[in-house]
């Protein structure tokens, strides 16, 4: 099966002041994305997520490597037919309105006007821009701009999405819509690559990940086979017993009012709480399992770096 | 289509700006100063007139080409609009053309408006208006095309500032380049002359485009020169874009 991102060895540098000294941005990035993939791109601010994607998108130009999309040379229109691209921070044409502006960039697709407007009407739709669509960009709050930025990017209905930071500078409820489109996205056999340093959304909606630090990948995978399954610790609330008899059974011991907090790390002493729970006639409020998150791997790998 | 969507683009943002309120300045200019100038001058007003209205048209074409043509690239960069229209499948020099033909529409009308504005005001002194008063803005028209693609070639590497300064020297130059001309016709043939030839080659020469005097005095222009004038013009628009489309080929937009 062809890959819908296909990158190998890529390498970019920018000069430095006036002297030909050079910073690298990118050392080397080798990855790959499979179709129908939502892939997360993550790395701490910095890292080189942006100029990766813009040597995608055929705005920067490598020094070295290749850039596969769905197949095709990245920078042929065939490519470029069959993706969209939500930069970081959107600005539009602020002297036009949502739908003028669909409408334009619309326009520089092979599409029949019919079509066209077809397409313009369901995607305003589909970002919950309709009462706006007449209104100029240039009054939209940064969460319309990022909507209708995602709008943009799906026009040609590409098989390729490729979005930067697209939950960044939201309220919980513009990330939980632009999530949810994401994920819709996969569902119609879309491949989504998204860059992030909000690891949450990540976890909660990638298939895959690469970790990126320094301009070099330095963990890369699906997300199920990086995050291990081990308990670190259980965090237990329970209520009706006294505390000095649990003194021994966990750390970090806490109460609040009737509630006791414990955090336990052995599963023989987490036996035993639930023991003398059981015996003393107490309550149970919580019992959390931690296991290993996305946070605790990125945090250690960028330590590493 | 694509070059046509990013050309009626452009011509947008003009009027969203409200560039055209730049006519009405010109109509008070040119009543004004052909007013004040006929006031002072002794001979035919109708002369002074059609003189200043072309000068006008002129210059503020100019001005205009100059002032947008600087920043319609750069404007795209900094902003980072520019961003998402080279991720749609056009090649950048569909882009450059397209903000080449959306300053020419704009042009156009501008020039259009001030030709009706102009045309007035010689209806007011005379009942007939010459002919050869359209073939002098249409040169005119070439002209600014030209500059415009000057002030774009500047601006796909530099900044709005440095790019009007450039293209403000390009202009004075091509006016008096002409001088060259001149120089080498009394100059005896040697290295100086062949050097004096080969800048008079390299500058653009805007002189060509101005048949104000010729229109003003009633004389008579063969065909044959404006023919080439227009056709010098085009070329020399045409190689100036194909320079700016080579810069912007391999630009990095970062």
């Amino acid at each position: 099966m062809v890959e819908a991102l296909k990158i190998t060895n890529l390498h970019k540098s920018f000069k430095t002041g006036f002297f030909f000294k050079r910073r690298k941005i990118l050392k080397g990035i080798t990855l790959t994305v499979d179709k129908g993939d939502i892939f997360g791109y993550l790395g701490p601010n910095g890292a080189g997520k942006t100029t990766t994607i813009k040597c995608i998108m055929g705005l920067i130009f490598p020094e070295t490597g290749e850039i596969r999309i769905l197949g095709q040379p990245y920078l042929s229109l065939k490519a470029k037919e069959h993706i969209g691209f939500l930069p970081e921070n959107p600005y539009f044409y602020d002297y036009l309105t949502a739908a003028e502006f669909l409408r334009f960039y619309s326009q520089l697709f092979q599409l029949r006007r019919e079509e066209r407007d077809k397409r313009i009407e369901g995607l305003i739709k589909l970002v919950d821009l309709e009462k706006f669509a007449d209104l100029q960009l240039r009054k939209f709050s940064r969460g319309m701009l990022q909507r209708i930025g995602l709008a943009q990017a799906l026009l040609n209905e590409p098989e390729l999405v490729m979005l930067d930071e697209p939950l960044g500078g939201l309220d919980p409820i513009g990330r939980k819509e632009i999530r949810d489109i994401i994920v819709r996205l996969r569902e119609e056999g879309k491949t989504v690559f998204l860059s992030s340093h909000i690891l949450q959304d990540i976890e909660m909606i990638c298939d895959r990940v690469a970790i990126i630090v320094n301009g070099e990948i330095v963990n890369a995978g699906r997300l199920s086979d990086l995050i291990s399954e081990k308990v670190f610790y259980t965090e237990v609330i329970v209520s009706g017993i006294d505390a000095e008899k649990l003194e021994n059974l966990g750390d970090s011991m806490d109460s609040q009012g009737e509630k006791i907090f414990l955090k336990v790390y052995d599963d023989a002493k987490l036996e035993s709480i639930l023991q003398l729970v059981e015996s003393h006639k107490g309550h149970i409020h919580s019992l959390i399992p931690r296991t290993e998150t996305l946070e605790d791997i990125f945090v250690g790998v960028v330590k590493r770096q | 289509m694509k070059i046509r969507a990013i050309a009626l683009n452009t011509f947008k943002e003009a009027i969203r700006d409200r560039i055209l309120y730049l006519v009405f300045f010109f109509a008070a200019v040119c009543l004004i100063l052909s007013r004040l100038l006929a006031l002072l001058t002794v001979g035919d007003q109708l002369k002074i007139i059609t003189d200043v209205g072309l000068a006008s048209i002129s210059l503020f074409g100019t001005l205009m080409a100059i002032l947008i043509g600087t920043g319609l690239v750069y404007k795209e960069i900094d902003k980072k609009t520019i961003f998402t229209l080279l991720s749609k499948p056009i090649h950048r020099y569909q882009f450059l053309l397209g903000k080449f033909f959306g300053l020419l529409l704009t042009l156009l009308v501008m020039v259009l408006l001030m030709t009706v504005i102009f045309l007035a005001m010689l209806f007011l002194h005379a009942i007939r208006v010459e002919w050869s008063l359209f073939i002098v803005i249409c040169l005119i028209f070439i002209e600014l095309a030209l500059i415009t693609s000057v002030a774009i070639l500047f601006s796909t590497f530099s900044t709005p500032i440095l790019s009007s300064v450039f293209t403000l020297a390009f202009y004075l130059i091509g006016h008096f380049s002409w001088g060259l001309e001149t120089l080498m016709t009394k100059m005896p043939p040697g290295f100086s002359k062949t050097l004096a030839q080969i800048f008079y080659i390299l500058l653009p020469d805007l002189e060509n485009f101005n048949f104000k005097t010729e229109t003003v005095h009633h004389l008579p222009i063969p065909s044959e020169v404006i023919g080439l004038s227009v056709l010098y013009g085009i070329l020399y628009t045409a190689l100036v874009l194909g320079v700016a489309m080579l810069i912007f080929r391999k630009r990095d937009f970062v």
